[in-house]
């Protein structure tokens, strides 16, 4: 390799940059989980108020815990098909 | 309501045979195609995306995640859709930190990842303590749900059941390895899915296809209380310490875990979990429908009537909606939903104990192709006895926590382990094997000093430990070991390798 120095600063990089993505979806999907948790335990009355007919608070909000899965999911996905792969090729070539 | 469950079911025996005739047609035509150790343990990492999502999502969605949840709920409302919520949300942390880096770094076991940088032996003895642990208790819960569940879906004798379940497992495996273990869960997902799916159309076609009138149907007849959170959560603590087990049990359980390396790529391990975590999202909400129409169509009387668990509440539904044909239909979806599970514990428990153990710290990692192939197999043959007799030795017992402590045992064993070794370039061998086997026993200890063991089961009048889930004590424990380890005496040499570890995670081995 004509320049190591320069080819390991360019893995640290992306490993940053993978590492800052990972963390910051980790730590969003465990505030969504968690606050979901906390309500559950410590604000049952809000969670049990209808938010439409049939359907209550909590329960919507459990839905949305799905769907906020998904669609982190879905980013980082989305992410990793654009940002991530093109700066691995950039490091393979 | 009478009920056709426990007698000898002519749809059911009929598809549950077709599922057998399939999937034993497939054992043999992977059986021809498994003939070194990387087709037996990886299926000669041929598996595309879609199927590995299939495949993941068949080992995960397991009948207590079917019949269990949907019983909850059935009982308790909305206290079951925390399971269902629970269970999901594991699947994103996978993505975002286990899956690309699990393909880039291993070969066949998690403990390949934990070792990379590592010394080889002490590293593979605690990984596979706590893998084996989580396995084992995994593999108790499924096989006397199996037993119970087919004596009262099919009226077979419990014996019969656990010997025909670990049986026809070990075909799967012993022949057809992991090419046999993912089609079988494939199917298996399919025909789960398209179940649940079909079910839960039928019962909202009595509610003009909106659940929002089933809700509401049920909130009238039991009460509002049902759509809120009630008795099941007492303790906020307990409620965290099961969420934290839930979330990060699923980034270390040993059979999840191993489907990684059946794909030919990182890229397609992480299209795989995007699949995934779409299906089981999508599962876990049919359970809402699933629980709250057995709720109302069935009832709760009749469902505690047949099983006082509500277990049967799926299957009561299935025959309320679509008569005894399809209470037959169900029931075979949920014979066949066990035995996969049970054939992907078992090739992972298989692995561990053939590729960590036997492998790379008995044969120092020489060992030829034909000699890996046959320890994996008899390893394989070791663990359906075993399983068979654990099955029939908890007959009677309470197991229920088991699939809780197993979560619990991952999350606190496995996950630090794991993730540090790919994220701290200053875990040391010492840290790594402290945490594995921290996680392990202060699992097993809380576990044991619990109200589930000692008022539950003992009938003690106390227990010295509060919790039922112990996972916020000894999840934070093991990172704590694993860091306050490392520092105390860094390895210098070990450090150092991670840069290469780092290439190797992002970059592959290619």
């Amino acid at each position: 390799m004509l320049w190591p120095h320069m080819s390991d600063s360019n893995l640290k990089a992306v490993s940053a940059a993978r590492w800052r993505m990972a963390i910051l979806l980790t730590t969003t999907m465990m505030v969504v989980y968690f606050g979901f948790i906390l309500l559950v335990a410590f604000n049952k009355p809000l969670l049990g108020r209808p938010f439409v007919g049939g359907l209550s608070i909590g329960m919507l909000l459990g839905v949305l815990v799905i769907v906020a899965a998904w669609v982190l999911t879905w980013v980082y996905v989305r992410w990793a098909n654009t940002h991530y792969d093109a700066s691995l090729r950039g490091l393979r070539s | 309501m009478t009920s056709a469950i426990g007698e000898p079911n002519v749809t059911a025996i009929a598809f549950f045979g077709l599922f057998i005739v399939l999937s034993l047609g497939i054992t043999v035509w992977a059986s021809r195609r498994t003939r070194t150790a990387d087709h037996f343990y990886a299926a000669g990492r041929s598996v595309t995306a879609f199927q590995n999502g299939l495949a993941l999502a068949g080992d995960y969605m397991s009948a207590a995640s079917f019949l269990g949840i949907a019983g909850l709920v059935a009982l308790s409302g909305f206290d079951g859709l925390i399971y269902s919520i629970g269970f999901l949300v594991g699947w994103p942390i996978v993505m975002f930190l286990i899956a690309e880096p699990l393909r880039n770094l291993g070969r066949y076991t998690f403990a390949d990842v934990v070792a990379t940088r590592l010394r080889q032996t002490p590293i593979r003895i605690a990984a596979a303590i706590g893998a084996l642990a989580v396995i084992a208790f995994y593999l108790i819960a499924q096989m006397v749900g199996a037993g119970n569940l087919i004596r009262l879906l099919f009226g077979l004798p419990y014996e019969a059941a656990v010997v025909i379940v670990g049986v026809v497992m070990l075909a799967y495996v012993l022949f057809g390895g992991m090419i046999a273990t993912t089609w079988v869960q494939i199917v298996k997902a399919v025909l789960l899915l398209g179940g649940a799916t079909l079910l839960a159309g039928l019962v909202l076609s009595r509610f003009n296809f909106n659940p929002l009138a089933l809700f509401a149907q049920a909130s009238a007849t039991y009460g509002p209380s049902v759509l809120a959170p009630g008795r099941q959560v007492t303790d906020p603590i307990d409620a965290i310490s099961l969420g934290l087990a839930l979330m990060l049990g699923t980034a270390g359980l040993p059979h999840i875990l191993m489907r990684f390396y059946t794909v030919p790529d990182a890229k397609t391990a992480r299209t795989s979990v995007g699949y995934a975590t779409a299906v089981i999202g999508f599962f876990y909400l049919l359970t809402f429908i699933l629980g709250f129409g057995a709720m109302v169509i069935v009832g709760r009387e009749a469902i505690t009537k047949v099983d006082a668990g509500g277990n049967m509440a799926a299957p009561l539904l299935a025959e309320a909606v679509g008569g005894t044909p399809f209470l037959g239909f169900i029931a075979a979806v949920a014979f066949a939903t066990i035995l996969a599970v049970v054939a992907g514990l078992t090739l992972s428990g298989a692995a561990t104990l053939s590729h960590d153990l036997w492998v790379n710290v008995i044969r120092g990692a020489h060992a030829s192709e034909r000699e890996q192939f046959l320890v994996a197999r008899v390893a394989t043959i070791v663990l359906a006895i075993i399983s068979i007799v654990l099955g029939i030795t908890f007959k009677g017992q309470n197991v229920a926590y088991m699939v809780g402590l197993a979560f619990a045992i991952a999350a606190s064993a496995n996950f630090p382990a794991l993730v540090l070794s790919i994220f701290w370039k200053r875990l040391t061998t010492a840290g790594a094997q402290a945490s594995m086997i921290t996680g392990t026993v202060s699992t097993l200890a809380l576990i044991y000093f619990s109200p589930t063991i000692q008022l539950d089961i003992l009938k003690h009048a106390e227990a010295w430990f509060p919790l039922r889930n112990p996972g916020i004590v000894t999840i934070p424990l093991s990172f704590v070991v694993a860091i306050g380890v490392s520092l105390l005496k860094p390895v210098e040499a070990e450090e150092r390798r991670f840069a290469e570890l780092e290439r190797q995670l992002h970059l592959g081995v290619d």
